[in-house]
């Protein structure tokens, strides 16, 4: 799986199974969209970073200041709503 | 004339004619002369790395080496039939060194033209100069302590736990788990503070704040019952990691304020800076103080910024921010947090000072 910007159409559903198959791949368990990752103890410290790093570089997003707070990136669902929020931001300035 | 030239990190070793005398394939008896074996150990007890870089069959090579009881002093041996200048750019490129810190030494001329030509950064030497190796400057580093006379099980305990970890399938956690990790957080003391120093010259680290502290700073604030200096050691089933952290903590009543946070990179893979930081954040929950981190964005520290902000630490105002000096820069944040109890880390044994506990009986 690369971390190069996705071409298809943004949705929900195309971010949280991407997110899921990633996870998956990465943690090598298949995870439900609203299991708390950092409960379960699939994700450590260092993997949250790469999380963080994945989704910007996937999704063209910056996530900086208080949008970087773990309540975000607790569940599948949780990230695929912060993205999908960063993106409408930035389109409505106009911004790419 | 020249300044001192940059100290080498790793010397790359020939063997035949060059380690020892003979040609393994060629002759019945190869002899070590007692002054390179003594080399050899000085180099291994100043932090200096060694390996091989040798045209040999490596089972016999390697076993030659073995007979002889210096196989382990060699990390990373490359022992086969390719040019030389490939062994040595893979053994820089495992070790994460820069060409400029690698010496090779060979006696053929025509080996060391050819790496020299490929590598044009790394440093040649001809066998015939082995005897005076260790008197030369490059090979003279200026501090050794505890961490580089243990440099060279530390990067073979490095190269077992990354195959470890390849071969491991599974959560990140259970991974670290199955480590053993070990903490050890402690007031520092001048010989510590060495080894910090060592850590920072010699391997990038992830500062959170961008700004220095000085050895000098650091040693005078070692008594100063206003602030602590905290160092970090940490150990696994592999073996040591050595110094891996400093913090610099102004502890006032109401605030305790973290000036410098500072980790190597070669254990941010293990989540060292956010078990520091769950640590810091319960002892100041018992000792009913605020936490206030200064905090200066650099192209390198993202890593810290993230730490912080999932450890709970936002850039919200609070009234304990007013009472503390301007900061030394105007770049420098400062990160707030309402500190509570935490859990111990689940994937790591710490050993810590009671620091709420000791500044709560020296205000009583
Ligand atoms: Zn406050």
């Amino acid at each position: 799986m690369s971390d190069q910007p996705t071409t298809a159409p943004v949705t929900a559903e195309s971010i949280e199974q991407a997110l899921l198959s990633f996870l998956e791949e990465r943690t090598k368990t298949a995870v439900p969209p609203t299991q708390d990752l950092f409960a379960s103890g699939l994700v450590s410290s260092m993997f949250a970073m790469e999380l963080v790093v994945h989704l910007e570089q996937h999704y063209e997003v910056a996530i900086v200041g208080a949008d970087l707070k773990l309540d975000n990136f607790r569940t599948v669902r949780q990230m695929t709503e912060l993205v999908l929020r960063l993106r409408d931001a930035s389109a409505a300035v106009g911004g790419a | 004339m020249s300044e001192k030239p940059a100290t080498v990190k790793c010397l790359v070793w020939d063997l035949d004619n060059t380690l020892w005398q003979g040609t393994l394939l060629e002759d019945d008896q190869v002899t070590l002369p007692d002054a390179v074996r003594e080399l050899i150990v000085t180099l291994d007890s100043r932090g200096i790395l060694q390996s091989v870089s040798s045209k040999n069959d490596y089972d016999l090579a390697w076993a030659k080496l073995e007979a002889l009881g210096l196989a382990e002093y060699f990390v990373l041996p490359q022992i086969g039939w390719g040019p030389k200048s490939n062994s040595v750019r893979t053994i820089a490129e495992r070790l994460k060194f820069a060409h400029g810190t690698i010496a090779f030494i060979d006696d053929q001329p025509a080996e060391r033209a050819e790496v020299t030509f490929h590598l044009p950064d790394v440093r040649c030497y001809p066998a015939d100069q082995l005897l005076t190796l260790a008197e030369l400057p490059e090979f003279s580093p200026e501090t050794v302590t505890v961490d580089s006379r243990r440099r060279r099980q530390m990067y073979q305990a490095g190269f077992e736990r990354e195959a470890e970890q390849a071969a491991f399938s599974g959560p990140d956690e259970d991974f670290l788990r199955s480590l053993k990790l070990e903490m050890s957080i402690e007031r520092a003391t001048g010989e510590q503070l060495s080894r910090v120093e060592e850590l920072t010259l010699r391997t990038s680290q992830m500062n959170a704040t961008g700004v220095h502290y000085s050895d000098a700073t650091l040693r005078g604030l070692l008594a100063d019952p206003g602030h602590e200096v905290l160092v970090t050691t940490m150990a696994d089933r592999f073996g040591p990691h050595g110094a891996v952290g400093v913090m610099l903590l102004a502890t006032g009543a109401d605030v305790w304020h973290l000036k410098l946070l500072a980790t190597s990179c070669r254990v941010v893979s293990f989540g060292a800076g956010a078990a520091i930081l769950n640590w810091l954040i319960d002892e100041a929950a018992q000792a009913g103080a605020h936490l206030v981190a200064d905090f200066r964005r650099t192209d390198r520290n993202r890593m810290m910024e993230i730490a912080y902000r999932f450890a709970g630490f936002t850039a919200e105002p609070c009234a304990c921010v007013a009472g503390l000096a301007e900061p030394g820069a105007p770049d420098i944040e400062r990160l707030h947090l309402v500190p509570e109890r935490r859990d111990p880390h689940p994937t790591l044994q710490l050993t810590a000072p009671a620091l709420a506990a000791d500044h709560l009986a020296a205000r009583a």
